[in-house]
């Protein structure tokens, strides 16, 4: 037997569903909100539940300009979408290799702070339960940055190999939401830590 | 139009084995990927249905020593394992894989490769699990298999109380299947706001569409907390952190809090799918639409959201806060309501209809009654100081078995029946599947009625054997006993399988009469599903084709 094709003739109207890639980075973006917030609840938890030292006050200092850094790429990821959406080729690439940038100064801020914890202040993640949420917490999100650098390197990989094009915008849009909520997170871990821990 | 799926669907036999066999190990076709899944989980579950009958067998009688202590911990740590990720997640996977594209008028889910690499990690997590039996041990001779149980309580996952790698091997399986789960979840989303046919919007979803979004909604939410407290477990373990060491100030209760914020959705990831086999087949073998569809929809996503917030009674016995008590007593009893709803609807949905009992029919009534119970028990468990009483007891052992096989496993049977038609172009011999289901409803009340009473008479769970004279011997004798009605039933139900794949009768496009667009395209159905993307106007799109002079957008 043959298929049977339903095909309702009145059923002609405007049909717009929206992005699957869209839909698909808000669903992830909903896991990873999930993830952060166990580990966000558990430093909450042992805040002042250490029973030996370093505590949080004596040697965390809150990394301001770090921070700005990886704001600040925010606004030049989205800055380097619309261009790309006009078809400057030319400032896109300077907006995302400057997002980029942003991002690895936000890295190595992180990797200078735990090579001083570590080196200096002698706390590393099995010291007690102040290292064991700090290094996890401040690691998933550090690890979270390294994904998104890893997606725009590859991204500019392919704009120098004159593969970029204007209709590829939409997924760099995709993947720019991924990195707002990477600087999203980001503020929250800055209050956690360095704000409301110590 | 009938050539084109002929020669298509024919084509791949002709072809050498291992030619096939490279097809399906690098499809990411949905329906091989759901059949893959369903494929997979049917292996586990013989296994994970082995581990059952070994415990059985074990508790049959007082002081026997079939098995060891040891063994008997692996057992129920592995039977519990296996069965919730390896056998009753994949199934509900597999069949959302297969049904929902089909159902929305849509060639395909929204990302096929994610849909193969989530089921590449789910078959990876299996992997994991079973090779724990080899390599557990490690270098410290810490032995086999898990044996922490499925909950894995800290602080029995320490490294000093859980030498080895049994327990590694346990958090690895979780993670990796963890990350399948949430893949697929992802998937289902994108693939029912984004795949539609036209004119199918929200409300005029098939109930299954509706119940399989929430499901997936509750994954993202529910499995993530789970991946992250494994991966504070690892640490934990391997670099030597304190989440859960007592002895450095970490919180033991913590994790009971991390585990079961996942733990208790995760009942509703499980059974929300079943309810949705059900509200497919109530109303083809009632010969009624479903009553009450908005409804429905409601009732589920209240079960979604009041879902989220039960977790901790589970916890009762641990000893919470009056407020936390109170609250937690409060939600649960609260979720009853909406499932109640539900329970009406399918009977309102049978009332008056003209009920054909074949046998996917006959699995859903079997559920209707049987989920109630398993409701009824739910509802007493959920009153604190009753829990005090029976908490880890035999009473919570057969309440949970109750809903997740006499619910749960009770629809995915009646999902069976009625989609296999669908998949494989065969129909399931009736009288084996009658058989089935008598075979397995015996056994099934025997081994869960009656295990209820060595609880209620106070026998704990997890002891691998007890005292003569405690009043237990009897029970425990005529809960095995079941074992054998149910096992019978399984065999029936394989043979079934296999014998109606290569020997059935050939079902056509729409053996059961049925309204939703799956019906419509052929059986199996082509790669592409449809060579024409349907336009629905109702939520019967083939009601209304076969009954044009009085449509269902009328009166919708």
């Amino acid at each position: 037997m043959s298929t049977l094709p339903v095909n309702l003739p009145e059923g002609n109207f405007d049909w717009r569903l929206p992005s699957r890639g869209r839909v698909g980075m808000y669903c992830l973006i909903a896991a990873e909100a999930a993830i952060f917030t166990i580990f966000v609840v558990a430093y909450l938890f042992y805040i002042g539940k250490s029973l030996m030292g370093p505590k949080p006050k004596d040697v965390l200092h809150a990394p301001i300009f770090y921070t700005v850094c990886l704001l600040s790429s925010s606004i030049t990821v989205h800055a380097a979408v619309r261009r790309l959406v006009a078809g400057n080729m030319a400032a896109f690439a300077r907006f995302w290799l400057l997002t980029i940038l942003l991002g690895g100064v936000f890295l190595f801020g992180t990797a200078r702070e735990w090579a001083h914890l570590i080196l200096q202040d002698g706390l590393s993640i099995n010291t007690n339960l102040f290292g064991t949420t700090y290094y996890s917490l401040v690691g998933l999100h550090a690890f979270h940055v390294t994904m998104g650098l890893l997606a725009m390197i590859t991204v500019a990989l392919f704009y120098f190999g004159a593969r970029l094009r204007r209709e590829h915008a939409e997924r760099l849009e995709i993947l720019s939401l991924y990195w707002h909520f990477v600087d999203a997170v980001w503020v929250v871990v800055f209050l956690v830590v360095y704000v409301i821990g110590v | 139009m009938s050539t084109t799926t002929i020669a298509i669907s024919e084509l791949p036999a002709s072809r050498p084995f291992t030619l096939r066999l490279h097809d399906w190990v690098t499809t990411v076709d949905h329906k091989r990927l759901g059949i893959l899944y369903i494929l997979f989980a049917l292996v586990f579950l013989i296994a994970g249905g082995i581990e059952a009958t070994i415990m059985r067998l074990q508790l049959v009688r007082p002081h026997n020593d079939l098995v060891s202590p040891e063994v008997f911990n692996r057992m129920f740590t592995m039977h519990g394992t296996t069965m919730i990720f390896f056998v009753a997640m994949p199934l509900v996977f597999g069949f959302a894989n297969y049904l929902v594209p089909l159902m929305i008028g849509a060639r395909d889910m929204a990302f096929p490769r994610l849909n193969a690499f989530s089921f590449w990690m789910t078959a990876l997590g299996g992997l994991f699990l079973y090779f724990s039996f080899l390599g557990g041990d490690g270098l410290y001779g810490g032995g086999g298999a898990p044996d922490v149980g499925w909950f894995a309580y800290a602080p029995l996952t320490a490294k000093t109380f859980s030498v080895g790698h049994s327990t590694d091997y346990w958090i690895l399986s979780l993670l990796s299947s963890g990350i399948g789960s949430i893949g697929t979840a992802i998937n289902i989303i994108a693939t029912i706001l984004c795949m539609r046919c036209p004119g199918m919007t929200l409300g005029k979803m098939p109930l299954l569409v509706w119940l399989n979004l929430v499901m997936a909604g509750l994954v993202i939410l529910a499995v993530s907390p789970l991946s992250a407290a494994q991966i504070m477990l690892l640490i934990d373990r391997y670099l030597g952190a304190h989440f859960f060491d007592t002895q450095a100030g970490g919180s033991a209760v913590i994790w009971m809090h991390f585990f079961w914020i996942f733990g208790h959705p995760e009942v509703y990831v499980l059974v929300l799918p079943a309810f949705a086999f059900a509200s497919e087949i109530i109303p083809v073998f009632s010969r009624k639409a479903i009553f009450g569809y908005p409804v429905m929809v409601l009732a589920t996503i209240a079960i979604g959201f009041i879902g989220m917030s039960v977790w901790a009674h589970h916890m009762f016995t641990v000893g919470m806060s009056a407020g936390a008590n109170t609250f937690f007593v409060l939600s649960t009893m609260a979720i009853a309501v909406p499932t109640g709803i539900k329970i009406f609807n399918w009977v309102a949905t049978m009332w008056g209809g003209k009920i054909r009992f074949d046998a996917p029919m006959l699995f859903c009534v079997g559920f209707l009654f049987q989920f109630l119970v398993a409701g009824l028990t739910g509802v007493t468990l959920a009153v604190a100081p009753f829990d005090w009483q029976l908490g880890n007891s035999y009473y919570v052992v057969a309440h949970f078995h109750y809903v997740i096989v006499g619910g749960i496993l009770f629809c995915i049977f009646g999902a069976f029946y009625y989609w296999f038609p669908k998949a494989s172009g065969k129909m399931l011999n009736e009288t084996l599947g009658k058989l089935h289901f008598w075979l397995f409803t015996i056994g099934f009340h025997l081994t869960f009625d009656f295990m209820h009473v060595p609880g209620l008479l106070g026998m704990p769970r997890r002891i691998y054997t007890y005292e003569p004279g405690r009043g237990w011997d009897i029970w425990n004798l005529i809960v095995t006993f079941g074992v054998v009605f149910q096992a019978a039933g399984v065999l029936v139900f394989a043979c079934n399988l296999i014998w109606s794949y290569l020997r059935g009768k050939r079902a056509g496009n729409d053996p059961w009469d049925a309204w939703t667009l799956e019906w419509s395209t052929s059986s199996p159905p082509p790669m592409y599903n449809y060579a024409v993307i349907p336009v629905v106007r109702s939520r019967r799109p083939l009601w209304d084709l076969k009954h044009p002079e009085d449509p269902d957008w009328r009166y919708e």
